[in-house]
């Protein structure tokens, strides 16, 4: 019981904070709640007991994301503004969207065998162990492991690519 | 792990609640004489000239950039690290591979002065 | 092991527990009042060193710059940090115009908290430690990004060009050495084969700054480079950008800042101490966790001597050329050590001596490669052009030489 009422906090401010995101004034404000989204979803990871995802997350998405967020944001001069229109113009249309995308995942997870309403058990045998294991095995996950890199990679030229060039005509 | 990430919780909140505490006994311990020269922008002395932005040295943002790269590379390394000791060498030679290829990368920016701070 | 001699706190933990259980309270929340009383505790008491250590020091550093440090309030100025706490209390909190309330006010919470959440997973002793999270060393990487995101907080929430300035230097700054802290604490975690610190302290046989030093004296450098100490102090430095991001704050939201700091440094100390010296090992810390406790801070006090004193020694580096120390030679050369240690640690057989003698072996050969490589790098650059003085009597055939202005 005092999971489900924790549970219910967590998602709420991850949403309410989601939310906020969009619809505050200032985006420096917005960077700011969506750090607190970013959170709530590291504390829902703790709570289904994956440690790792819930560090990884914190690293990876506070720790790198939401700061390149920030600089992003910086980079944009009016930030201290007032940022016009918080509505959009054809926002029913967004909305049927959504309904749509919300909708079919909706089916999609309770046609899926093993969902349940009820915090269910994590699978004990998944250990980080296994997953590194499973990373360099041939069998399993070597070849998306290194392809990884190299998606990684030409994440990194491509960005290198476009800033220097961008840096190289700010001059 | 329950427990672990109980405590964890619990002491992220009350190292955030101690300093908080802290603060507010501060407040009200000081005094408090606001006056519109003690509260203007500090800018060497003088008053403030221009609107407060900076100019945003685009260089900020790509030790950012490659900061992220390498973090999410780590992070894959990690798992592996600890498979460490019950993998044999070919896991070895594929991390190195994978660390080698983003070392590339680290040279392709380094090259292209990507690193440099101006 | 319920001794008190052998095991003082825990005997206090387990009658603590015994206390709340008396009471019939249900378990859950006999742990939760647990715990919290515990994390309060550890909190405080890293607070309340911090005290301490600002007196350590200001002495220290005072000793070192041939000067006593503070010798008046109290039997060796030990009271002179009570004195400094009392002042940074009553100070009057000056907000600046236009300082965005959350951001601002944040700031200073999250550097020092960012801090004190690394002392939950630090092992003391083998039974004394908060939480043995199996994660533990990502989890104090984590903590730093959120001491990062503080930092951002606290410059743009001053409203001030010149702190907006300071703290994007600041976290161009942390960022950057974050790469070769976080590359170089993959080494213990593959000797120790989990993440888990209480883990790596016991598969510390042979400590593993004998196993991998370079990887450890990686570790020691970008850890005083996150913690934004000399040499790496550009950001706090009184002459240069106004004392940086936190030009705004007065009072104890200043004072929390080098709250942080002090603290950090002697954290850096302490993981440094479980990671690569053997943490609480020793002989006889195995059955009386106490010892375990003294070994660790007779090991923490030693690296945060050896930090104190490249403080109060080495002069300060420019930004161009600290970021050129990250980016041009640690992360190369941990990533490097990596695959390097990576491969020579499987190949050698599990040995201990066979693993230590190869494994040194392969960090002389990083390192010699490394000397040449830079040997290499100076000589080809070209010589900085210096001051030509003219002689005061020139010689017959001489002619008289202008003084050329240095290179700018």
């Amino acid at each position: 019981m005092p999971m489900q009422i924790f549970f219910l906090i967590i998602a709420a401010v991850t949403l309410i904070s989601a939310a906020m995101v969009v619809t505050v004034r200032r985006m420096m404000h917005a960077a700011l709640w969506l750090v607190l989204s970013l959170f709530g979803v590291a504390v829902l990871f703790a709570m289904l007991e994956s440690s790792f995802y819930a560090v990884v997350q914190v690293i990876v998405y506070i720790g790198a994301i939401a700061i390149l967020v920030i600089f992003a944001v910086m980079l944009t001069r009016h930030m201290m503004d007032d940022t016009g229109r918080q509505i959009a113009k054809n926002w029913w249309a967004a909305l049927v969207a959504v309904v749509i995308a919300f909708g079919g995942m909706v089916v999609l997870v309770l046609s899926w065998s093993r969902f349940q309403v009820g915090p269910g058990t994590a699978p004990s045998e998944l250990l980080l162990l296994d997953f590194g294991k499973a990373l360099t095995a041939p069998n399993q996950f070597a070849i998306p492991f290194e392809v990884s890199s190299v998606l990684l990679l030409a994440a990194l030229i491509g960005s290198i690519f476009i800033a220097v060039e961008r840096k190289g005509g700010q001059k | 792990m329950q427990n672990d990430l109980l405590y964890i919780g619990i002491f992220m909140l009350i190292a955030l609640f101690i300093p908080g505490i802290a603060i507010v006994i501060a407040g009200v311990l000081g005094p408090k004489r606001p006056a519109p020269i003690k509260n203007a922008a500090y800018e060497c002395g003088i008053e403030t000239v221009g609107e407060t932005w900076v100019q945003f040295k685009a260089q900020y943002y790509i030790y950012a950039l490659i900061f992220l790269v390498f973090d999410v590379e780590t992070i894959f390394l990690y798992p592996w690290a600890i498979a460490y000791n019950a993998v044999g060498i070919w896991a070895v030679l594929e991390a190195v591979l994978f660390i080698f290829i983003l070392a590339g990368g680290l040279g392709y920016a380094w090259r292209k002065g990507a690193l440099e701070w101006q | 092991m319920n001794s008190f001699l052998t095991d003082p706190i825990g005997f206090l933990i387990l009658w603590f527990y015994s206390v709340l259980r008396g009471w019939n309270l249900p378990e859950d929340l006999v742990v939760l009042i647990a715990f919290v009383v515990g994390a309060f505790t550890l909190a405080t008491l890293s607070l309340l060193l911090v005290v301490f250590l600002i007196w350590v020091e200001r002495k220290i550093g005072g000793r070192v710059q041939d000067r006593l440090g503070p010798n008046r309030v109290g039997p060796f100025g030990l009271i002179q940090p009570v004195a400094d706490m009392l002042k940074i209390f009553t100070k009057e909190f000056i907000t600046p115009d236009g300082a965005d309330k959350v951001a601002y006010n944040l700031g200073p919470i999250l550097a020092v908290g960012a801090v004190i959440m690394i002392w939950a997973v630090v092992p003391f002793g083998i039974t004394l430690y908060g939480s043995n999270l199996n994660v533990g060393i990502l989890y104090i990487i984590a903590v730093g990004g959120i001491g990062t995101l503080g930092i951002i907080m606290a410059g743009w929430g001053s409203n001030n060009k010149f702190a907006l300035l300071g703290a994007f230097r600041a976290v161009a700054q942390l960022l950057s050495y974050e790469v070769p802290m976080v590359v170089s604490l993959l080494i213990p975690v593959m000797f120790a084969g989990s993440m888990g610190l209480n883990e790596i302290v016991r598969a510390q046989t042979v400590p593993f700054i004998v196993l991998a030093p370079i990887a450890a004296l990686i570790f020691f450098i970008s850890s005083i480079a996150e913690n934004g100490r000399a040499p790496f102090d550009l950001l706090e430095a009184e002459s240069e950008i106004v004392a940086g991001f936190n030009v705004e704050y007065s009072g104890l939201k200043f004072g929390f800042f080098f709250v942080g700091d002090f603290l950090h440094a002697f954290t850096i100390a302490l993981l440094f101490s479980v990671l690569f010296l053997g943490g609480w090992n020793g002989p006889g810390a195995d059955s009386m966790p106490i010892l375990g406790f003294v070994y660790l801070m007779i090991k923490t006090s030693l690296m945060y001597f050896l930090g104190l004193l490249i403080r109060f020694t080495l002069p300060r580096f420019r930004i161009d050329q600290m970021l050129a120390l990250n980016w041009k030679l640690l992360v190369p050369l941990s990533l490097v050590t990596v695959s390097l240690t990576a491969i020579v640690d499987k190949l050698a057989m599990n040995n201990i001596w066979v693993r230590v003698i190869v494994l040194l072996l392969v960090n002389l050969i990083i390192w010699l490669s490394l000397q040449e490589i830079m040997e290499r790098v100076y000589r080809s650059r070209p010589p900085r052009r210096t001051v030509n003085y003219p002689r005061l009597k020139p010689e017959a055939d001489e002619p008289v030489v202008q003084p050329e202005t240095p290179a700018a």
